[in-house]
């Protein structure tokens, strides 16, 4: 995945939000990112840093949340846990599964002062 | 690189031109608009954050607060594709997505494409490259109208600079508007562009399990065409297993076999086609009413 290019959106989004919330320094960042999200996290982090360089979010620390994948099993009709957008239900061993969470990429919170 | 919205506005060029900001998503659509471009252009890089409403921070008082945000890190491209989707949808326009990895036949079937359909409907093509416009050339030699945008460093077309490419292209009322995105299987599968369908292209030569390791993409296209196939009699590729694959990821995916050289499968891509042309522009005449 192009963390770079999600890290700008990153950027983007804390900068629309200094305007609205009139805030000067970003100290943390909560971003929650499922597990399906095909986001490298580490790689998210070093990312992070370089863009976040001459911002209003420079050095600040980035807190991560992890999302767990979820899936509906047609057949189980019960949610289960998969750790891979093409994983079979971990109950039955089908694949009629429909993600229903961990895709999430979302800012979610700041610390700022 | 631009801060403002991440598009990378120093190097992408959308018809040789370098991508400007004019709006922002939300803001009213006006396409063909071009008066107001250079008041409305921001300065990249840099923000005013002395200048906010009264009842700004004490000097001296460092008070931490919490904001919450919860917003997607994509949201504001999601902002850009959702203008160029209702701008697409009130002109019956079919927009098509054409991903995959590089030199997979996206260009090679547009050509032909673009020659079986040129008499019967009104077309356009927006060509994603990083650099040169090899592909627009190609496309413009078959008579067909052609924007190449060069996305520099980036490695996938968004929103953004679809739409401008749209007001440049200056679309017609129920057309076909084909966009080959940069030849890439990874991000492109995130950035909605506005598109009715990503159509994934796989060729025969790139091994069966494309489909696994790189399940994002096939997981957002509506359609596979898995392409080349005329090499098929030379090869190993096992094309039912690449189906498969591709079903394992997104049991919903329809696959039509292709073969750009031969012409294999082509009829069926066209009725495909027009069956999505004919939709949209049914489409507009009911909610236009
Ligand atoms: N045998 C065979 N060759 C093909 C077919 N389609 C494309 N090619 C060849 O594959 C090569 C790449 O084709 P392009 O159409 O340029 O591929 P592309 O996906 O547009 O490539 P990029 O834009 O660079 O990502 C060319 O040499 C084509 O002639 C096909 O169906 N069969
Ligand atoms: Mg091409
Ligand atoms: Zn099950
Ligand atoms: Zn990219």
């Amino acid at each position: 995945m192009h963390e770079m290019s999600l890290a700008e959106g990153v950027l983007q989004i804390i900068e629309d939000s200094a305007k609205a919330q009139n805030f000067r320094r970003v100290k943390t960042v909560w971003l929650e990112i499922g597990q399906l999200a095909g986001v490298e996290v580490e790689a998210m982090r070093f990312c992070f840093d370089a863009v976040m360089r001459d911002s209003v979010a420079q050095g600040a620390k980035l807190e991560i949340v992890a999302t767990p994948g979820q899936a509906w099993c047609m057949d189980c009709a019960a949610t289960v846990q998969v750790q891979a957008l093409y994983d079979i239900c971990p109950q039955c061993g089908g694949a009629r599964l429909q993600v229903t969470g961990g895709n999430e990429m979302r800012v979610k919170e700041l610390e700022v002062e | 690189m631009c801060t403002t919205c991440g598009c990378g506005s120093g190097q992408t060029l959308v018809g040789g031109h370098a991508l400007r900001h004019r709006r922002k998503p939300g803001a009213q659509v006006q396409y063909r608009a071009h008066e107001q471009e250079a008041a409305q252009v921001h300065a990249h890089g840099t923000m005013d954050f002395g200048a906010g409403p009264a009842g700004a921070h004490a000097p001296g008082l460092s008070q931490a607060r919490m904001v919450q945000i919860e917003r997607d890190i994509l949201s504001r491209n999601d902002g850009y594709a959702e203008e160029n989707r209702s701008y697409l949808a009130a002109h019956g326009i079919f927009a098509l997505n054409l991903v995959s990895s590089p030199g997979s036949g996206k260009t090679s079937l547009l050509v032909k494409t673009i020659a079986a359909l040129n008499n019967e409907l009104k077309l356009a093509v927006i060509e994603g490259d990083q650099q040169t416009d090899n592909d627009a050339a190609r496309i413009r030699a078959t008579g067909a109208t052609a924007l190449q945008i060069n996305t520099g460093k980036g490695c996938h077309l968004d929103a953004h600079m679809v739409g401008r490419a749209m007001e440049q292209l200056q679309l017609q009322d129920d057309s076909l508007l084909l966009i080959e995105n940069v030849g890439n299987l990874v991000c492109p599968a995130s950035f909605d562009l506005g598109e009715a369908h990503k159509v994934a292209i796989l060729s025969v030569t790139e091994g069966e399990d494309k489909p696994l390791k790189y399940p994002d993409m096939f997981r957002a296209a509506d359609l596979m065409l898995l392409n080349k196939c005329d090499l098929l009699p030379y090869l190993t590729f096992d094309a039912e297993l690449a189906v498969a694959n591709a079903r394992r990821v997104n049991p919903d995916i329809q696959v039509i076999r292709t073969s750009a050289t031969s012409g294999e499968g082509m009829g069926e891509w066209l009725e495909w086609i027009r069956a999505g042309c004919k939709k949209a522009v049914d489409r507009k005449s009911i909610d236009g009413r």
